[in-house]
Formats: C-alpha cells, sequence, structure tokens
C-alpha cells in the first residue's frame, strides 16, 4: 500500500501516532491495570507529584488521585471524541452527498441550512445545548456532534460536485444504476480520503471542545474528566499549579498528536491538497 | 455604486435577517425544553409556590396560551429588543448583555486585530524562509498553540506573567478601588486587556500563520511571480506586491469566518481572567441556571456575527467588483 508506506515514512506522523497508541492503551486498559476511583479521597489534599510513592502524581484539593484522574479522562477524551465524529459524519456526509449529487434546490436548501449552523458561533450553541438538555455524556457528544458537521457536508458536496460529472458516474446512470447505488457504491468511495483526514482533526477539536465544556462545569457529574480537573484546580492556581498543568497538558500532547497524524494522513492520501485543512 | 451592488447588499440583509429569524424559533423552543416550568422557576426565585400565584405568572408571561402564539410573542418581542427579564436579579435580559458588550467588542477586537497581524507576519516569515531553520519553528510553534486548549493557556500565561513575574493584572478589567480618569483609565484598561486579548488571539494567530503560509507558498509558484522575479524586480518587492497581496485574500476570507469562533473563545477567557463581558456572563447564566439569560446571550452572539459577515460581505463587495454578485 502507497499510502502506508508514505505515512511510515513520514516522522512527524509517526511521532503522532505513537503518543496516540499510547493514548489509547491508556484510555482503554488504564482503568483495569491501574487500581484507582479517581473520585475517592485517599489521601490529605495538595501533595505534589513524585513525593509519594504510593500516588506518583500527587492529590488534588479533596485528596483524589490525579493519576486515577488522568487515566480516566483519557478514557471519556477519547470516547467522546470518537462517537462526537462518527455522529458528525453520519449528518454530515448523507447531506453534502445529496445536495452535491443532485444539485439545484435540493443543493440551496441543504446549503441554507447548513450555513445557519455554520454561522452560529458553535461554542455558544455547545454550552447551550448541554445546559438545556441536561450535562451529561450524551448530551455532551450530541452537541458536539451537532456544532461539527457542516464542514463535512461541505466537504462532502464539494466531492461530489465535481466527481458526478466523471464518466464511470455517467457509465453507471447508463448502466440503470440507482441513484442510491451510484452515490454509496460510485462517487462516495472514491471521495474517502478527504473525509479520512478531515474525520481525524475532527476527533482533535472534540476532545478540545469536551474539555472547554467540562472546564465550565458543564462535564458529566458522574466522570472524571481533564476538563473538570482544571476547572476544579482553576481557585487554586496560585497554591497549587501542578493541578491545572498536568491535565492541561495531557490535553495538548493528545490533540497535538492527533493534528500530527492528521496532517500526515492528508500528505499520503491528498499529496496535491496538502496544507489545505482549514474547514 | 451600482444596481448590481445594491441588489447584492439587499439580498445578503434578507439572508441575515431570516438566519436570525430561524436561531429566534430555535431559541423559543430550547427555552421551552429547559429542565423546571418557568413559572416554577420564577415563583421559586420569589420565595413563593402556591398554585394561584404559579397560575397568575402563568397568565402575565403568556404560558397558559397555545405555542403558535406564544412563538409570535417572543419572535415580535425580540424585534423589539425585548428578551424577558433574568430568573434572578429580576433585570432586562437585554439591557444586562448590552451593560456587558463593550467589554467584549474590545476583547474580541484587539484579540482580532492582534493575531491577524502577528499571523500574517510569522506566515509571510514562515514562506520567505521555506524549509529553513525559521520556518520549522513557526510551524512548530503554530502546531502548538493550535492544539493547546485555550482555558489552559490563559490560566498559564496568567500564573507566569501574573503570580510569577508580577508584570500584568490578570484580573477584571480595571483596578479595584482606584477611580482613574482619562490617561490613567486607558492605561489602566489597556494593561488589563494585555493577558486575555493574547491568549485568546495566539490560537487564531496558529490559523492565520499556517493558512498564510500555505497561501504564500501556493502564490509565489505561479507565473505572474516568476514574470516579476524575470524582469528583474527586487525580491522583497516581489513578495509584498506581488505575493503578499494575492495570498491574503483566502486569509482574510477564512479570517470573517472566524467571528464565530473567537466569540466562542471569549467565553472561555473571559471566565479565566474575569472580564466582565458577554462571555462572563453567560458563565454566570450557566452557574446560576438562568436559560433565559443564556439564550438571551446566545441570540446576541449569534446576531453580531450575522452583522459582522454582513459588513464584511459589503467590504469585500465595494473593494473587489469581481467577487461573484450572483451569489
Amino acid at each position: 500500500m502507497n499510502v502506508i508506506k508514505s505515512l511510515t515514512h513520514n516522522k512527524v506522523a509517526m511521532v503522532g501516532f505513537a503518543i496516540l497508541s499510547m493514548f489509547i492503551l491508556i484510555a482503554v486498559f488504564g482503568p483495569y491495570l491501574y487500581d484507582g476511583n479517581p473520585w475517592r479521597m485517599v489521601q490529605r489534599p495538595f501533595i505534589p507529584p513524585f513525593q509519594n510513592n504510593q500516588y506518583i502524581l500527587g492529590t488534588d484539593t479533596l485528596g483524589r488521585d490525579v493519576l486515577a484522574g488522568l487515566i480516566h479522562g483519557a478514557r471519556i477524551s477519547l470516547l467522546v471524541g470518537l462517537v462526537s465524529t462518527a455522529i458528525a459524519l453520519l449528518i454530515g456526509i448523507p447531506l453534502g452527498a445529496y445536495a452535491g449529487y443532485y444539485g439545484g434546490w435540493v443543493d440551496e436548501v441543504l446549503m441554507r441550512f447548513t450555513e445557519i449552523f455554520q454561522t452560529v458561533p458553535s461554542f455558544a450553541l455547545a454550552i447551550v445545548l448541554v445546559a438545556i438538555f441536561e450535562p451529561s455524556v450524551y448530551s455532551i457528544t450530541g452537541a458536539i456532534a451537532i456544532v461539527s458537521w457542516p464542514p463535512v457536508a461541505r466537504l462532502v458536496r464539494g466531492e461530489f460536485l465535481s466527481l458526478r460529472s466523471q464518466e464511470y458516474v455517467l457509465a453507471a446512470k447508463l448502466n440503470g444504476q440507482t441513484n442510491r447505488n451510484i452515490i454509496m457504491r460510485e462517487i462516495l468511495p472514491n471521495s474517502l480520503s478527504p473525509i479520512i483526514v478531515l474525520a481525524s482533526l475532527m476527533v482533535a477539536s472534540a476532545i478540545l471542545l469536551e474539555s472547554s465544556l467540562s472546564f465550565l462545569g458543564l462535564g458529566d457529574p458522574e466522570i472524571m474528566s481533564w476538563g473538570y480537573m482544571i476547572g476544579a484546580a482553576k481557585t487554586v492556581l496560585r497554591q497549587a499549579w501542578w493541578l491545572s498543568f498536568i491535565p492541561g497538558a495531557a490535553i495538548a500532547v493528545t490533540v497535538l498528536s492527533l493534528n500530527l497524524l492528521g496532517e500526515g494522513l492528508n500528505e499520503a492520501l491528498n499529496p496535491k491538497l496538502s496544507g489545505n485543512r482549514e474547514n | 455604486m451600482s444596481v448590481q451592488t445594491l441588489i447584492y447588499i439587499a439580498g445578503r440583509l434578507v439572508k441575515g435577517a431570516m438566519v436570525l429569524l430561524v436561531i429566534a424559533i430555535f431559541n423559543f423552543f430550547l427555552i421551552r425544553m429547559a429542565p423546571g416550568d418557568p413559572a416554577q422557576v420564577m415563583a421559586g426565585e420569589a420565595g413563593a409556590t402556591d398554585e394561584i400565584f404559579l397560575q397568575q405568572l402563568r397568565e402575565q408571561f403568556g404560558l397558559d396560551q397555545p405555542l403558535y402564539y406564544q412563538l409570535w410573542i417572543y419572535v415580535s418581542n425580540l424585534l423589539q429588543f425585548d428578551m424577558g427579564i433574568t430568573y434572578r436579579q429580576q433585570m432586562p435580559v437585554f439591557d444586562l448583555i448590552m451593560d456587558r458588550m463593550p467589554a467584549t467588542l474590545l476583547l474580541t477586537g484587539a484579540a482580532f486585530a492582534l493575531s491577524l497581524l502577528l499571523g500574517v507576519l510569522a506566515g509571510v516569515v514562515a514562506a520567505a524562509k521555506h524549509r529553513k531553520f525559521m520556518d520549522s519553528v513557526i510551524t512548530v510553534a503554530a502546531l502548538i498553540f493550535y492544539a493547546t486548549p485555550l482555558f489552559w493557556l490563559a490560566m498559564m500565561a496568567a500564573l507566569f506573567f501574573s503570580v510569577y513575574l508580577e508584570w500584568l493584572p490578570s484580573f477584571g478589567m480595571q483596578t479595584v478601588g482606584e477611580n482613574l480618569t482619562g490617561w490613567e483609565k486607558i492605561k489602566d484598561i489597556g494593561l488589563h486587556l494585555i493577558l486575555p486579548a493574547t491568549t485568546l488571539g495566539l490560537f487564531f494567530t496558529a490559523v492565520y500563520a499556517r493558512m498564510t503560509r500555505t497561501s504564500m507558498i501556493e502564490t509565489s509558484r505561479l507565473d505572474f511571480v516568476k514574470t516579476a522575479k524575470a524582469k528583474g524586480m527586487k525580491p522583497s518587492r516581489v513578495t509584498t506586491h506581488h505575493v503578499l497581496r494575492n495570498a491574503l485574500l483566502p486569509v482574510v476570507t477564512l479570517a470573517g469566518l472566524q467571528a464565530g469562533q473567537l466569540i466562542g473563545g471569549a467565553v472561555l477567557t473571559e471566565t479565566v481572567f474575569a472580564w466582565p463581558g458577554i462571555g462572563r456572563l453567560m458563565f454566570e447564566a450557566l452557574f446560576q441556571r438562568d436559560y433565559n439569560l443564556l439564550l438571551g446571550v446566545f441570540f446576541i452572539s449569534s446576531a453580531m456575527v450575522v452583522l459582522f459577515n454582513l459588513v464584511t460581505d459589503v467590504i469585500y463587495c465595494v473593494v473587489d467588483p469581481r467577487i461573484e454578485l450572483s451569489k
């Protein structure tokens, strides 16, 4: 495979891939390997990192184990990032495909609809949605999906617009294939590579969004997350800066690794387009 | 201005109004879905719970009317800038938001100008030193700022510049308890503005730097640039007069589209730095579970974005007549 070869030759992308793999392993197996409830008070509060042998990263304002919080936070970040991106793709791909394939008034209506979602300040919309439907994993994931599908729809529409007049599509039409078949079997597989690149970058921004929401106190009250840890340590920034530094660094490294991998994928899949990534 | 331009502007106006109408209707249904019966929430704030009082409140606010009628009332009130009152302070939502508006405009405006300036500069330098040391430094810095959570960056900046170095204030918009006037006051606000505006701007600086760099490199490969070089023009002049001018268009277009993002970022920076703008107001509304206020801020911030897009569209159309007038 050319793509995999070109990706493995890209050192920067491989660094991203390595960090990301570690993050996924921690998210999936961490809670089983490291025994610790992130909510339980285990020691006196404010133990700095690397001073207590049992709790390596120390304890927070209420004496909870920071390392346990970090491990459980990885899980929720990954879960919300992946699921919300999947939902956004499920909304954006069909909308964009129909708009681009049929054109005309279908395109007009669907794109006006998309435009409204693109105009609205997305983070403010996410806040409003999570607040109204009460903070939970479901409302957070749903809200992030709702604010992140428009770029997918636009991208897919553009791909379909340019591919629908290709010869193989015309041939399929002459063959008497149904529109549904042409969309699903002929055009979609050919527009997958930019969608994959966009999706990898969307997971990164979904993780950032989730952490921002839980920082504002809109996290699921039952689940420990990185954003919540930073929000809870906000008032003690002067006394215990590491309590906000550690989870923030975890977010930055994770998001960075996803961006690096996404760029590597972009270069491997669309050599001509590399660099065109904003929206 | 030609008739075509006027038609174009009128079209944009209608489109903006339609978008706001849809958001208003959406807002109306969201308020209905908010947890708790609005009458009960208001009664609870007033410290009463008996059924007769609840009924009175429902009648007073039209909650006993059919839904379509309530929607009509809601939208026509919005048109008169009446967004109801806040549950807690019993103040008109619109007035409260307008009180906070100047602070947010100052913050987002400063952040926008800063990020556009710094971002374009960094992008031009990186493109000029393509594949050299400076290019790598700028690219890596942009990648890092692009991945860093805004609120965390804000907190770390406050920690370093305010707590550790004690150079800059990191709380509020003015020094509390000092009634400064004139230049002193402006200087005081300026000092308070530095940290919030810079942290809010850095993320967008990263975005614009990457975009400018790509755009500059792509434009510099075009034929007219080769011609300019071939006829012996100075390289610096080619960069500024030929490449930059043409490379800037996609960057400015993107910048215009990012107004909404800037407001989202303002919620986080204003929360960290206690900057008294509408972002902070949104956080307070969340905290107090004041859904009327929350949705009011949401509507006004959407209206700001619509207005901003409208203004940039019109400016484009006047500045660059080549832009399609048909759409």
